[in-house]
Order: C-alpha cells, then structure tokens, then sequence
C-alpha cells in the first residue's frame, strides 16, 4: 500500500508547503478536499493550493471543521465570553480555542464546572509559519458525561503558557514533554525540566525547524565519544 | 509527610538531605524495573520519603519519524513502541487514521481485529503476571505464564508471520485473510484458559507471602487515579469502573457481552485481581467472537495514497495498560504533520511517586511491576 516513494527531504521548510509530487492518482484517490468551512482556524498554514484531484472516492467522506454552536459552547461563552476565541467540529470531536491568560480558569471550570475531570493528554503543534506558533491542547474527557472535549491554546515562542498542573496532577510530566520537544514554558510549573531528552540538550527535537537528522553535536561528541549518533 | 509534594531537587548540590537520609539509586540497569528506568529514591533508613523517575533512555524520537513517512509507511513503527502488546497498538493507530479519513473497516475485519487483540491482551497480561510475580520472589509462574503466552505468539505467528512486532493489522482493514484452522487455534487455545487461571491463582491469591508483599501496598484512591489520569487496571482497581472498550466502544467490542472487573482498595493486591479477572474476560471475548464470525471483505476502500483532509482527531482505545491514544493532525498531505501518542504506561508512572511514598524500598519492584510499564512505551 506505500506507494509514496517521494519521501520528504528533511528540510526545515517543508512541512507546511504542498506535498511533494505524488505518483500517478489512482482509482481510489480517497480524500476530496471538504467545502472550505469558514471556521477553519484563520492561522493553518497554507495547504489549499493543493492540485485539483479528481471525482472519484466513493464514499466521499463528509469530515473536516465545521463551527460549532451547541450547548456546551454556550455554556462557555456564557461564563467566559471573548476569552472562548473559535469553537468548531472536527470528526465529530468538538475543539475550543481559548485566550492563552484564562487557561487556568477555563481549565478549572472544565474540572469542576463540566465535569471534564480526567485529562486524558496535554500536548503541542507547531505551525512556524503562524504569527503565533504553537498550538497547546488539551485532550479533556468526562467520566460522568462519557465526553471528550479539545482545549486549544496559541502560544509564540517567547510567550509563556500557564501551567495546568495544579488542576489535574498528570499535567506535570506531559507539560515537561512539551517543554522538552517544543521549548514552550510553562508559568507556575513546580519542575520545568527536560523529561525524555539529556538535560544538557540543546534545541528542541519536535519543531519544524529542527531537521530530523539535526542533532547536539557537541553533546554526543562529549558524552558518547562518537562524532556523529547516526 | 507523605502527604506533601516535597520536590526532589534533580542535581545533587541542590539536594539537602536531613541526617538520616540518602540517596539511592536504581537502575537504569536493574532487573528488576522492566527495562532502562531509573529510579532516583529518597531514604530515610528503609522507608522511601520521595522519589523521582528518571526516564527517557529508550527514546527514540518516534513522533518526530512520524512526521517524516506517509501514513502507511509508518504504521510498522508504532509495534515498537510497546513490544509486549503490539498488536494493540497497531489497532489504535490504523483506527485513528480510518477516522481521520472517514473511512471504516469491513465488519469481518474489525472482528479478526478484536480476536487478535484481545489474544494480545491475555499475552500481555501473562508477561506481566510473570515477571511481576517473578519481582516478589515467586519464581514459578512466570513459566506457567510464557507457556501460554506461546501459544499466543503461535497464532500470530501463523496468522501474520511475526511474533512480536506483528504489523497485523492495515489501514482501511487487514492484508491477511484468517487462515484456516484460526477459529480452531483460538477455541483451542481459550477453551481451557479459565482453568489456566485458576491455577495460576492457586500459586498467588492465598498465597501468604504474596497477600503480604501486595496487599496495602501502592494505595492509589479512586480520586488520585483521576488526578493522574491513570488508565486500565490501575484506575479500575481504585475502584472506577471505566473501560474504553465500553465506553467508547471501537473495532467490533459493541457485539460482544463481557463484565469490567473494578477493584476496591487500590492497592497491587486489586490491580493484580483485576488483571486476572480481565485474561478471563478476554477468553469470553475470542469465544464469542469466533462462534460467528462473520463474511465479507476484510479490507475497506481506502485508496493506495492515503491522503486525509485537512484537521485532526483524538482517537484512544483501551490498550493491555490502559487508554492508548492517538492525536494525528493533518496538513493534507501524503504525510502526518503531527502523530502525538499519549502512552498509557507513561502516565501511568507518573502516579508511581505518589504511590511508593512510606513504603519500603522492596516494595519499589513491586509497585514498578503493578503499574506493567514497558519503556519503549514510556520513552517513544
């Protein structure tokens, strides 16, 4: 089933551009692009020069972002209002892009409020060519509703994000993850250290920018006595 | 005391003991910590007053791979990730990426799928038995354990050629029809599993030294599961009664009737019968499931070029340790412009401090062996 025998050049630059030119389109080209949804996030890189592909997919599958203006949204935009900056729908799965400064707040009220007690993942994107760079979410779930629910914060490099740890304890080493591989600061953590790579690293391994082959030279000449890890 | 947070400074000159503490340090090379975990403890005579785990030795940047092959490409790469329980792992990422393409697998497909991974979850679930007895001191089981496993690995192997590092299972479906004797393979293996079980219970379960060296040990409260969003037995031995497979139910799980077994304590002596309890349920489920199976296609029209729209999706199941999730994010693109996996043992380990904390420092294998971490999970 591989048959992209383009492989990506690792370049610094490639991840938001078009993909590379693909092998000759076959019968089952599986993925129309779905109706431009005025609520995609104004700031996703640009994809939408892609070629035009052609009609075929049988089963056109209907997903992509759709706004989103239901209870629970509602609900949020009650209690927090212009701090509850887009909501939309993705594969069924309902996001919220929320204003950086409140995170704590909403996220308390996610808790203790909408009974999202069981945050089942914190991580990050990274979109380089965005004013605001960073994409921290929040995978939350409740117990009592059987709901998950995306939290969405945009951060620039130099702009700290609030700490949620103190609202669900497991937030601790996956913010330290993201700290790790994206260099993201988290204000209030308790122990902001690296957790998977060497605390003398330099760079951070899951930005764009950071090619997959680059790595801390200088480290593994020092600590493993090799001239290069590959 | 054990109450507080009390950070444990990571570099020794910041670190100040009292005059009856010190440092000890386990692993990364212990026999006893299931692989390269390093365990960083803090003593006061024999009692553990604080811990810290010191992990990342088996990193191997696979969300950075991920990011760097097309869909297909990098399925194989996610068998690696926990090596115990590959199959199950191959099922969370081919399913995340069917919903990221709005596509579905064929029935039969999805049945073969929960055969195979509920097989790999008994498999799982005897290695750890295994070696977690094995860390107490119980040498015995551990051979019971790997003979039934055998068996396990006999029918991947005959159904897809590998025995670990399966890649069972494709995008849109399956590449492999069940082969011909694989209902029998399975009654076969799961008609007398039950009695298996209770044999292994009848080492364990009375056992007094095990009821000792288990039983109010590694207390985790329903309420601080929650907290560190423990998944799997570990939460449903604290008391709450959650399981994916029932309350999300994906792959064919909602045709088939089987009981979530919940502990009352917490403690490694429930996660251990709460273990045991879900092998036998396992066994309900392959039988049920290879009753009728049914006909049809195995693979579902998905495309050579797998190609998702623009947008993302979460997408968890619940793997041997616990919530395995996916978080894929689609550029539209031949390639993921983002594979975030929340591994179950990582968060898992997180609540381990919490947990050893007034313990002794024996009770330390035991605690890393009721969590059944494996760090390749752990590490990526």
């Amino acid at each position: 089933m591989a048959n992209d025998p383009e492989e990506k050049q690792p370049s610094a630059s490639s991840p938001g551009e078009p993909s590379a030119p693909k092998p000759p389109a076959t019968e089952g080209e599986a993925a129309p692009k779905p109706p431009a949804a005025p609520a995609v996030p104004a700031a996703k890189p640009p994809v939408a020069a892609a070629p035009p592909k052609p009609p075929a997919a049988p089963p056109p599958p209907k997903e992509g972002p759709v706004a989103l203006d239901n209870d629970i949204v509602k609900r949020y935009k009650a209690k927090f209002g212009e701090a509850i900056r887009e909501a939309w729908i993705d594969r069924k799965q309902a996001i919220l892009v929320v204003s950086r400064e409140q995170l704590v707040e909403i996220a308390m009220y996610s808790r203790d409020e909408e009974k999202f007690d069981w945050l089942s993942d914190l991580t990050a994107v990274d979109w380089p060519k965005r004013e605001k760079r960073f994409d921290v979410v929040l995978n939350m779930y409740s117990m009592e509703k059987n709901e998950r629910l995306r939290l969405k914060v945009h951060a620039t490099a130099d702009e700290r994000v609030p700490s949620v740890q103190g609202v669900w304890a497991t937030a601790n080493w996956e913010e330290r993850e993201v700290y790790d591989m994206f260099g993201i600061v988290f204000e209030g953590h308790p122990g902001l250290t690296r957790i998977l790579m060497p605390d003398e690293w330099q760079g951070h391994p899951l930005r764009k920018d950071y090619d997959i082959l680059t790595q801390d030279t200088a480290w593994v000449r020092e600590n493993l006595g090799i001239e290069s890890g590959q | 005391m054990a109450d507080e947070r009390i950070p444990f400074a990571t570099h020794a000159e910041t670190t100040v003991l009292g005059a009856d503490e010190i440092v000890l340090n386990m692993g990364p090379q212990h026999p006893s910590t299931h692989g390269v975990l390093r365990v960083k403890l803090r003593l006061d005579g024999e009692k553990v007053i604080g811990s810290e785990c010191v992990i990342g030795y088996l990193h191997r940047g696979v969300e950075k791979i991920a990011e760097h092959r097309s869909y297909t490409q990098f399925a194989p790469y996610v068998d690696r990730m926990d090596y115990v329980a590959a199959v199950s792992n191959g099922l969370g990422y081919c399913e995340a990426v069917e919903k990221l393409l709005g596509a579905e697998a064929p029935l039969r497909a999805r049945v073969i799928r929960t055969i195979l991974t509920e097989l790999q979850r008994i498999a799982s679930h005897l290695f750890w038995l295994g070696t977690h007895a094995l860390d107490i001191g119980a040498l015995t089981p551990l051979f019971y354990c790997l003979r039934e496993r055998e068996e396990i690995l006999k029918i991947f192997e005959k159904y897809c050629g590998a025995r670990l590092t399966t890649h069972a299972f494709r995008i849109g479906g399956l590449q492999y029809e069940a082969y011909d004797e694989f209902e029998k393979d399975v009654e076969r293996f799961c008609k007398p599993f039950d009695t298996r079980v209770d044999e292994y219970e009848s080492l364990l379960t009375g056992n007094r030294i095990w009821v000792g060296r288990t039983k109010g040990i590694g207390i985790l409260t329903a309420k601080e599961a929650i907290d560190y969003a423990a998944s799997g037995p570990v939460i449903r031995a604290s008391g709450v009664k959650w399981d994916i497979r029932k309350a999300m139910p994906y792959a064919a799980y909602d045709l088939y009737k089987f009981e979530i077994p919940v502990g009352k304590n917490g403690d490694t002596f429930d996660r251990y019968i709460v273990r045991m309890e879900e092998m036998r349920q396992s066994r309900l489920i392959c039988l049920q499931a290879i009753e009728n199976m049914p006909a049809g296609p195995i693979m579902g029209k998905v495309g050579k070029v797998l190609k998702p729209p623009p947008g993302e999706v979460y997408h968890a199941i619940e793997a041997p340790k616990g919530e395995l999730g996916y978080y894929i994010v689609s550029d539209g693109t031949t390639q993921p412009y983002r594979v975030r996996i929340r591994p179950p043992s990582l968060i898992n380990l997180e609540a381990f401090d919490k947990m050893i904390r007034g313990h002794l420092v024996a009770d330390v294998v035991a605690i890393i062996g009721t969590l059944d971490i494996v760090l390749g999970e752990v590490d990526r």
